[in-house]
């Protein structure tokens, strides 16, 4: 059996074991995602890579491809779902992007332009949620964590340390730090590790490092977030976000 | 005052469990300080965070102190009175949620406790109360206030009754301790999956998985170790038919898992109780320990070689996202309940990444049963899609609440005849995850290929408002999703906001649209089944009973989400000003 | 033919939208072909009469806000909501992660250098709410212009596009948050 699958009526080729993204990001089709990263464990949450596999709704960052799989990714009916579930992110914390010194930097935010997003749509939640400035390095801003895990993997996974965990329940979930203050400056999170800058959004951001770039000369004030993502085009995110 | 510190879970493999550890120092201290976190963790081998993840995801651990009594009010439709709480929270002197000054009491309300069949429910310090009525909170209260040890309040108060109103094919076969195994002991484990699979048997919980199927599955999974895992977290409101057989028919459920144990290969097995069923754990423990002494558990079962399996309870602390297989399985893990993703499967990568079949108590206790009778005598009953019988837990608005069983395939019509529910004007099958079915519906047949249930009937009667049902429902998705994935974490929240909106008569045609857009894209695009299921309720309601929502909408274009006066009011008192600039209308 | 009547008003903003909506230098004196305004800071009008459409910039931070909101919300045919802090709060929303008691006891009581503590009390002074809230959660809005502020560019294009009758819309390149 041939492993090729179609995406949108375009036949691509997989490897065994790659996942519906794997194989999208290899031929160079955008899928937007936010939660997943290639090199980390996929993991399914934000669901902004949600596709249509067969008619059956499916996030294509954990489903495995196999033969012949037809899958509808650029459709409007998923735009708009996808464009949904950013309003949703966005209404979920405290997402002020003019106060925000990840603005340009931010996924959610060029993925809220990649969708042509307005406003948030629905009523906002408030949600009064704790900054943590204790480390000398680095800021953790829980007001706009959007709960992706990027870090959580990234300690875990790259730095061969467990700083981050989501801890709590539903909308009250919220990362938290393995310390026993459970402060930022109390772990072992250094500046030099992943995790401190494989945040999408400005909830992890180093210190001193702010305005660096002027708004307006950042990544997404110049680039898509499709060009940014699709795994072979080397584009580097700017100043402290680099990796 | 203390409930019994779970004594048999110290000899059990499963002693060191993060959930029952937690569960003895909530007991001990009244909630987890912070400073026992870090000794925690070091004596389990565990990170801090790991701890502190587990304690804020579960209901029944607090980080600040809960009364010497913490009484907890189950707020189902069936088995809940929100009324009678606040009257006890009036008696008491004090606020919902909030622990009173002098540290001797907190109330609050949870999701269904399971006694929908003899509600008012509530647990007090962990242990079930039935039947609550207005006329015993008086010598409640002074119970309470006179510190008097639960074990001198009337023990009537905690009496739970099975109120088996039908039994059928399973309820009514007495069987021997041991009938199964020795049934199967004389021929062998293929033999016994060849008759499972003869009898149709399909996953009792509700979603109807071919059981022969996953044990053959499993059996054949490539992993070092293989687990069976009965799943007794029976949180759908509505469910309380495990109880029952978990109370009076143990002994074959344990069966069933050491059959199952048999064909797949298992040494180990897991029962996940309901934290909410605690009260059960002594007779269960008891169960186990007669297993034990009877050959029917332990190693070389009925002196067959080779042949060990053992069964740990693990109990759970208030999570319905823990009767999901995989959140179950997380749970058992020492972690969050979040739901894995799937494939793979846990028949391939379960407990611990081994092979694993996790069923349903009633599905257990089925194929012991089938092991000593046969596969066609299972197959005999029911319909061609769903054989046998279901063990159904009817609540609501009956004459007679309790434990039905009946073949497969009889219409709700049948079902309400016999349970003296006629009068009704809506049920809900499935519990709050299912299906809510009008009166027009009510010839439908109770079966996988129509209306599937893991055994929830909730019976409305014309009083009731099903909005406030619906709304009842819908906080309780809000409330016990995980928070994994985006629509099912924040969209749940939301609908709430939408239906309490319309609830409170605030609500507009705008509002009721949108509500269907979220609630359509929470359902096919969440992560699990329970977000899938959680716009159900206000899904179905709006497809049957469209009055019941559009006789609440306003006639306006469109009116605010929250209430502009009241939004004045802190800077009204700060200011003592009362004049007409300031309020807003 | 008669002109487009539009109405402009700053809430919880810094008028940084007004002062962009300037931006559009000389095309403003082709606009004025097509428009007039009423009620705005560029006329000193202070009520709206009946208006084809009213630029709204700024949260809601207080009672007269939602006076105003309401007052362009009725006399307003087309409501668009202009810049983030209209569309979600923005930076007097940052407010939003303390009480307002903290606010107003930090500003009038316990602030450095403050003389004579008090949190003032007049009918004049709009009341705060407890929150800084966006526009849409108390009227309806029929259009959205993002950016802090929206660039000159984008206040043209989309009133270009309703004289013009047409559905507005804004390139991509004109979309911001920021």
């Amino acid at each position: 059996m041939s492993h090729t699958l179609f995406i949108d009526g375009l036949e691509i080729p997989f490897a065994p074991g790659q996942t519906i993204m794997d194989a999208a990001l290899a031929a160079g089709i955008y899928i937007p995602h936010l939660c997943h990263k290639p090199g980390l464990t996929p993991h399914g949450s934000c669901k902004l890579c949600t596709v249509d596999v067969d008619g059956r709704s499916a996030a294509a960052c954990t489903l495995p491809a196999t033969a012949g799989m037809k899958v509808d990714n650029h459709t409007p009916a998923l735009q708009e779902v996808r464009k949904t579930l950013v309003q949703m992110l966005f209404v979920e914390g405290n997402h002020l992007c003019p106060t925000c010194s990840k603005t340009g930097d931010c996924t959610l935010q060029a993925l809220g332009y990649h969708f042509g997003m307005l406003d948030g749509h629905f009523p906002p939640f408030y949600p009064l949620r704790e900054i943590d400035a204790s480390h000398p390095d680095i800021v953790l801003d829980r007001d706009r964590c959007v709960l992706c895990e990027l870090c959580v993997r990234a300690s875990r996974e790259q730095d061969g340390k467990n700083v981050f965990a989501i801890g709590g329940r539903g909308a009250a979930s919220h990362l938290i730090v393995n310390s026993p203050s459970g402060k930022l400056g109390d772990s072992d999170l250094t500046l030099d590790d992943a995790a401190a800058h494989i945040c999408p959004v400005g909830a992890i951001l180093p210190k001193n490092h702010g305005h660096e770039i002027p708004i307006g000369r950042r990544t997404f004030d110049l680039h898509s977030v499709t060009e940014a993502d699709v795994a072979h085009v080397g584009l580097q995110k700017t100043e402290h976000h680099d990796e | 005052m203390h409930l019994a510190p779970l004594p048999s879970l110290a000899k059990q493999p499963s002693a060191d469990h993060l959930l029952h550890r937690l569960h003895q120092l909530q007991e001990h201290h009244r909630y987890i300080p912070a400073e026992t976190l870090a000794p925690l963790a070091a004596e389990l081998g565990l990170p801090i965070s790991q701890i502190e993840a587990v304690i804020d995801f579960y209901n029944f651990f607090h980080r600040t102190p809960r009364g010497c009594f913490d009484i907890l009010f189950s707020n189902c439709t069936s088995c809940g009175d929100l009324a009678l709480m606040q009257q006890l929270c009036e008696l008491l002197d004090v606020q919902p949620g909030v622990t009173r000054a002098d540290g001797k009491v907190s109330i609050d309300q949870t999701s269904c406790v399971g006694m929908c069949d003899q509600g008012a429910a509530a647990l007090v310090n962990g242990r079930t109360l039935t039947k609550l009525t207005t006329e015993q909170l008086p010598q409640l209260t002074a119970l309470v206030n006179t510190a008097t040890p639960l074990d001198a309040w009337p023990v009537g108060w905690f009496s739970v009754q099975d109120n088996i109103r039908h039994a059928g094919l399973l309820i009514n076969d007495a069987l021997p301790a041991g009938a199964g195994l020795r049934a199967v002991l004389q021929t062998d484990a293929d033999q016994l999956l060849a008759e499972i699979k003869q009898s149709g048997l399909r996953g009792r919980g509700g979603a109807g998985f071919n059981t022969a199927l996953k044990w053959q599955l499993c059996r054949a999974a490539d992993a070092p170790e293989h687990y069976v895992v009965c799943n007794a977290d029976e949180g759908e409101p509505g469910t309380f038919k495990d109880r029952v057989l978990l109370t009076s028919f143990a002994q074959q459920v344990f069966e069933g898992m050491a059959l199952c144990a048999y064909v797949i290969n298992a040494r180990h097995g897991f029962l996940y109780l309901r934290g909410e069923y605690r009260y059960l754990l002594p007779s269960l423990e008891a169960t186990l320990a007669e297993m034990h002494a009877t050959n029917l558990l332990g190693e070389n079962i009925l002196k067959q070689p080779g042949f060990d399996f053992d069964i740990s309870i693990v109990l759970g602390a208030g999570a319905y996202i823990c009767g999901e297989e995989s959140s179950l399985l997380e749970s058992l893990e020492q972690k969050r309940g979040v739901a894995r993703v799937r494939p793979p499967f846990p028949v391939t990568h379960g407990y611990r990444g081994q092979s694993t079949v996790v069923d349903n108590v009633e599905t257990l206790l089925a194929a012991t049963h089938i092991a000593v009778h046969g596969g066609q005598w299972f197959r005999d009953h029911g319909t061609a899609q769903s054989a046998g019988t279901k063990i159904l837990s009817v609540s609501g608005d009956c004459t007679a609440p309790g434990i039905y069983e009946f073949p497969f395939g009889i219409s709700l019509q049948t079902l309400l005849e016999t349970c003296g529910g006629l009068d009704a004007q809506a049920v809900q099958v499935g519990g709050p995850s299912g299906t809510l079915v009008s009166r027009e519906e009510f010839g439908r047949k109770l079966a996988f290929e129509d209306l599937a249930t893991g055994g929830s009937i909730m019976v409305y009667g014309a009083q009731r408002d099903l909005l406030a049902v619906v709304r009842n429902f819908t906080h309780f998705f809000a409330h016990e999703s995980c928070g994994f994935c985006t629509p099912c974490r924040v969209g749940t929240p939301l609908l709430r906001k939408y239906i309490d909106k319309i609830a409170a008569g605030h609500g507009t045609a705008y509002d009721r649209e949108e509500m269907v857009r979220l609630g359509k894209l929470v359902k096919r695009r969440s992560h699990c089944g329970l977000g899938q299921t959680a716009a159900n309720p206000l899904l179905d309601l709006l497809e049957k009973f469209p009055q019941v929502c559009s006789e609440r909408l306003l006639h306006q274009d469109y009116e605010p989400f929250f209430n502009l006066d009241a939004a004045l009011a802190t800077t009204r008192d700060l200011t003592h000003r009362d004049d007409a600039e300031a309020h807003l209308s | 033919m008669s002109k487009i009547r539009i109405a402009t008003t700053s809430l919880a903003g810094c008028f940084g939208c007004h002062m962009s909506f300037l931006d559009m230098d000389e095309r403003l004196v082709d606009l004025l072909e097509h428009v007039e305004f009423d009620r705005s800071p560029l006329t000193d009008i202070k009520h709206c009469q009946p208006c084809d459409i009213g630029l709204v910039e700024g949260g809601l931070c207080n009672a007269e806000n939602v006076h105003v909101l309401r007052e362009f919300r009725q006399q307003c045919k087309i409501l668009i909501a202009v810049g983030a802090c209209a569309i979600n709060g923005g930076v007097p929303a940052m407010r939003n992660h303390y009480t307002v008691q903290e606010c107003l006891e930090e500003a009038y009581l316990n602030g450095v250098g403050v003389d004579n503590p008090m949190i003032p009390s007049d009918p004049e002074l709009p009341l705060l709410l407890s929150k800084v809230h966006p526009l849409h959660e108390v009227v309806r809005v029929d259009y959205y212009l993002p950016g802090c502020p929206p660039p000159g560019d984008a206040f043209f294009s989309i009133l270009s596009d309703l004289l013009a009758g047409k559905e507005p819309s804004l390139p991509k390149a004109m979309l911001h948050y920021d």
